[in-house]
């Protein structure tokens, strides 16, 4: 081995533990990248291939009726490939050991021989046979919540008429990759479920012999998307239909596009933090090496070593020190990722996953840390070559201080000459020092950032579920009735009943539309009282629209716009709508109309499709009961239940999201201020030797060095706590989906949480280092010159 | 003052054992200035830092008054030294970040009865220099210094290795000048290495080591100024 080799072996083994620290931070932000950018594209793939193997539509439409012959039609289109007329319901499910109803979806199967979209992939048992009346196959995620499995049997509502259910099968499909109930905020296996029916049984079911309300479109490649829908709307227009609309407003798949894309914000954000830390934490440990190796390499000049081989010396130390950390960011990464690939696909019940980390991210990740690396190290290297041999065969000329502002200002007795030592040392390196509190803030900022999520859940479940929502049951009628209002306040045990008159419509401003309920409702609920965008209550007006402030933005309107609204249902009225207000809320696409103003324009009086129930806590299960045999009652929500599972899915991911991060944080807290505490030590341990030999005790002269890094800390920590607001912002911005719009809230205790981190970590790193005053050679230091 | 017997000090290094002290038996009275002579390796500078409570021998005794500095802990080293003794060294060791006036003021704010760090400047001749950092200072002025921060203390005993070995001729001088007022006026104990035999000749004791071990020891019947001195 070259003598050369061999040094930079041995200046590594003697930088260890600043080695350890910058490894452990590249690792850190390297297996983020690594896990993120391996699960955004492993689900990718598992979800394209599981599209493709399944023939997942391009396009889906709903309609009222329409004869099964229509659907030719929809086959001669351009640019379709394939069509599958269905039958489509829900209904209100009795399962056994479920206390609450559950609401099914029922989805007809074609029979043998036809074209299948949107394939059901049977896990277990069968598909039903077509003439067995009551088979269905359930989708996993309710089976498996509810235990149910070939053999068990169900009782249903559909359309008013009461059928027994056999399961003969358990199955997945592409098109519920998501299952979650219109109007929730998450998955609830327990209380949603899909089945899936032979058409000509679903079609009996519904009244809907030999004819179809709502068919599937797979689109030929190259073929437009718009121009596709608008013919089917041609079509269907005189069939009652509600609009074709491609993938991108596709529930499942929207909900799945919105998750995957959400990998992206973490895939970057972190990472970039991270390496942009190594590569100070590289630029501080060889600008220290180059310092007090600048004798040796002035000889190995000296002796005729060419400037590009001291310089690729000091390059190899950068890659010898980065390289644990990268092999071990790729290691953990590629695992954490197969986990989390793993979670996913169950989540989302991908039937199988692969999961692999392409070339590609290796390859970025890699050169990400290399550059952290070169650009870490090009101070020291510049240094190196700049070095005239002669001149860095002396010993290094006495660092020049300064007085500092604190004698212009007459401050100067404030601070003894301890104090004094600590604030110069600092002051006269400021870019590190500006550095090293950047790195300590960045820790603080990603602290601050885990808590902020939490902090943002807290506030949307206390606006959708404490405030928002005051009813103890939501219920869906089969079919829009009169007099309902009445019928349910006299139940024994309801205390409050408001009615709300639900429409599919078709909102519209210029190009951008959306397909949404417009809930016609009493003008102040106070079961689900609204609030302004100032968080003052807000009174429906008897004209216009309020629009929930994800709705305003995915549609640009504001207070004051017209919007063109579309019904979809009955006479299909058509007509210009006034955005009265926007609503304060966070998460979910709504809009809501004064309830006679809805009726007026529908040309209707008095219907309602749904209500809203407050009942008293101790008659809660008989007013269920009592509901549960009323025909017309299609669907019943408990709100206890819904926030039960909310919290239950949420608690889950975040708990495993804050471990991380608090642990990565750390990481990067204890990095930066080991290697702030190494190199002060360093330089400083001539002067600590000194004040030893003069009779300043061990305690003392940790003063001088954890005085320095208190100082630091105490500024960083402000800067950290303003930068996370601001990485806070940027993962909202990152995270915002069509249907979420976080806020940006950050509470006290997530502000102390992420400062009394950061202060742990750092006293941590401080001690460590602390430990290595004691062995401080006091004579070595005598003989030694500076 | 200080009494030692029988005082060796070994280093192992591998296999190898060095005898830096090997027998030392050596009285100091109060007062005294005494300059310890010796070539390099002669092991003077290992029985200055015995003295001064920074090394521990391998056998023998040291007594400074009634305390054993053999059965010391780390602890009672460290308040002897503070208490106690005055350091001053070949390479100055000031701090680079405080001015001369607060290296001084690291002594004086932990000593028991300190002067102020301005009358020790003064007294090394270096009052006008008070706020200069150890960059903006000659050796000679760095070393002064030094001598200040070490006499700020009015300590027993004053241990200075080699104080002239980094400096010309005619600065060490006026070092010596600083040490020897220091020594006539505060009455402190001082003992000065060095391996430049000319210095001998203004102290009252010559003790001249060799291979550690005592080898001559001569009492000069007047101290010569150090302003008579020249190499």
């Amino acid at each position: 081995m070259r003598a050369l080799t061999l040094k930079l072996l041995r200046d590594v083994k003697a930088l260890r533990g600043p080695a350890i620290a910058t490894g452990l931070v590249v690792a850190a932000g390297l297996s983020v990248f690594v896990m993120s950018m391996g699960t955004l594209g492993s689900l990718r793939a598992t979800r394209d291939g599981w599209y493709l193997s399944q023939h997942f539509a391009d396009v889906f439409v709903r309609l009222e009726r329409a004869p099964l012959a229509r659907a030719a039609r929809l086959a001669e289109v351009p640019g379709v490939a394939a069509v599958e007329p269905r039958v489509v319901a829900g209904g209100r499910l009795e399962v056994p050991g479920l206390p609450d109803p559950a609401v099914g979806w029922l989805v007809s199967l074609p029979a043998a021989g036809e074209t299948a979209l949107n394939r059901v992939h049977v896990r277990q048992g069968r598909l039903p046979q077509p003439g067995v009346p009551g088979e269905v196959l359930v989708g996993e995620a309710f089976a498996q919540a509810n235990r149910l499995g070939p053999g068990s049997v169900l009782e249903a509502v559909v359309e008013g008429r009461e059928q027994a259910l056999r399961v003969v099968g358990v199955g997945l499909s592409p098109e519920f990759i998501y299952s979650i109930q219109p109007g929730q905020m998450l998955p609830d296996d327990r209380r949603f479920g899909v089945l899936w029916m032979a058409r000509d049984e679903l079609a009996r079911l519904c009244g809907l012999v030999g004819a179809f309300n709502d068919a599937c479109l797979r689109l030929a490649p190259g073929a437009s998307l718009p121009q596709a829908c608008a013919d089917v709307d041609r079509i269907l227009a005189r069939h009652g239909g509600h609009g074709a609309h491609g993938r991108d407003q596709q529930a499942s798949h929207q909900y799945l596009d919105g998750e995957i894309e959400q990998l992206r914000g973490m895939a970057l954000v972190a990472p970039l933090v991270f390496l942009g830390v190594a590569a100070f934490l590289l630029h501080v440990a060889l600008a220290r090496l180059v310092g007090t190796q600048r004798e040796q390499l002035a000889t190995l000049k000296a002796f005729g070593y060419r400037d590009g081989e001291v310089a690729r010396h000091c390059l190899g130390l950068a890659v010898v020190l980065v390289l644990p950390g990268v092999l071990l960011g790729l290691a953990v990464g590629a695992w954490r990722g197969a986990e989390l690939t793993a979670t996913y696909a169950r989540f989302f019940r991908f039937p199988e996953y692969v999961h692999r980390v392409g070339p590609d991210v290796v390859l970025l990740g890699v050169g990400a840390c290399a550059l952290a690396a070169v650009v870490g190290t090009l101070g020291a290297v510049r240094r190196v070559v700049r070095m005239a041999p002669a001149e860095a065969l002396q010993p290094e000329a006495p660092l020049r201080y300064r007085h500092g502002w604190m004698r212009t200002l007459g401050l100067a007795w404030l601070a003894g000459p301890v104090g004094r030592m600590v604030l110069r040392h600092m002051a006269r390196r400021p870019v590190r020092t500006l550095l090293s509190g950047l790195g300590i803030a960045l820790a603080t900022a990603l602290l601050v950032m885990g808590g902020f999520v939490q902090d943002v859940l807290d506030l949307v479940m206390d606006e959708a579920f404490v405030r928002g929502q005051c009813q103890d049951l939501s219920l869906a009628l089969v079919e829009a009735a009169p007099g309902v209002q009445a019928s349910l306040a006299s139940l024994p045990g309801v205390r409050q009943a408001e009615v709300v008159r639900s429409v599919a419509v078709r909102l519209e401003n210029g190009t951008r539309s959306q397909r949404v309920g417009l809930q016609g409702r009493e003008p102040s609920s106070e079961l689900t009282p609204l609030r302004d965008e100032a968080g003052r209550p807000l009174v429906l007006p008897r004209h216009g629209l309020v629009l929930s402030r994800p709705l305003a933005r995915a549609l640009g309107v504001r207070a004051g716009d017209r919007v063109h609204v579309a019904c979809l249902e009955g006479e299909r009225r058509e007509g210009p709508w006034t955005v009265a207000a926007v609503s304060l809320e966070h998460a979910g696409l709504s809009a809501y109309a004064h309830r006679e103003a809805l009726a007026a324009w529908l040309g209707e009086q008095g219907l309602a499709s749904g209500a809203l129930l407050a009942v008293d806590r101790a008659r809660l299960a008989e007013v269920e009961a009592r509901l549960r045999e009323a025909p017309r009652v299609g669907a019943i929500v408990v709100r206890r239940a819904a926030l039960e599972a909310f919290s239950a899915t949420v608690a889950e991911n975040l708990g495993r999201m804050r471990t991380m991060n608090v642990l990565f944080a750390s990481i990067l807290a204890v990095g930066v201020v080991y290697n702030a505490a190494r190199v002060s030590l360093a330089e400083r341990s001539r002067d600590l030797a000194t004040l030893r030999i003069l009779g300043y005790t061990r305690g003392e002269i940790s003063t001088v060095l954890l005085g320095e890094l208190a100082v630091l800390v105490l500024l960083a920590l402000p800067l950290g706590l303003v930068l996370g607001r601001g990485l806070s912002a940027l993962v909202v911005s990152f995270f915002e989906t069509e249907a979420y719009q976080f806020p940006l809230v950050i509470t006290p205790p997530t502000y102390a949480w992420a400062a009394v981190v950061t202060v742990g970590a750092s006293l941590l790193a401080g001690l460590v280092v602390r430990r290595r005053l004691d062995r401080l050679d006091l004579v070595a230091v005598l003989k030694a010159r500076e | 003052m200080f009494r030692t017997r029988g005082l060796t000090k070994a280093y192992r290094r591998g296999e190898v054992e060095t005898r830096a002290l090997n027998g030392v038996d050596l009285d100091l009275w109060p007062g005294e200035l005494v300059v310890l002579l010796g070539p390099s390796g002669s092991g003077k500078s290992t029985l200055l830092n015995i003295l001064g409570g920074l090394d521990v021998p391998t056998s023998g005794s040291v007594h400074y008054r009634d305390h054993d500095l053999c059965a010391a802990s780390a602890d009672e080293l460290t308040r002897y030294r503070r208490e106690h003794v005055g350091f001053v060294f070949q390479f100055y060791n000031l701090v680079p970040s405080l001015t001369a006036r607060e290296n001084v003021a690291l002594v004086t704010d932990i000593a028991e009865h300190p002067m102020p760090a301005d009358e020790a400047l003064a007294r090394v001749g270096l009052a006008e220099r008070a706020d200069h950092f150890p960059a903006q200072l000659s050796g000679g002025e760095q070393q002064r210094v030094a001598i200040a921060r070490a006499i700020a203390k009015r300590p027993d005993v004053l241990l200075c290795d080699e104080p002239t070995g980094a400096l010309d001729a005619h600065t060490g001088v006026r070092v010596l000048e600083a040490l020897a007022h220091a020594n006539r006026t505060l009455g402190t104990t001082t003992v000065l290495i060095t391996h430049n035999a000319v210095i001998g000749s203004m102290a009252d004791r010559v003790v001249s080591l060799s291979d550690g071990r005592i080898a001559s020891e001569r009492r000069n019947a007047t101290r010569a100024e150090p302003y008579s001195l020249a190499w």
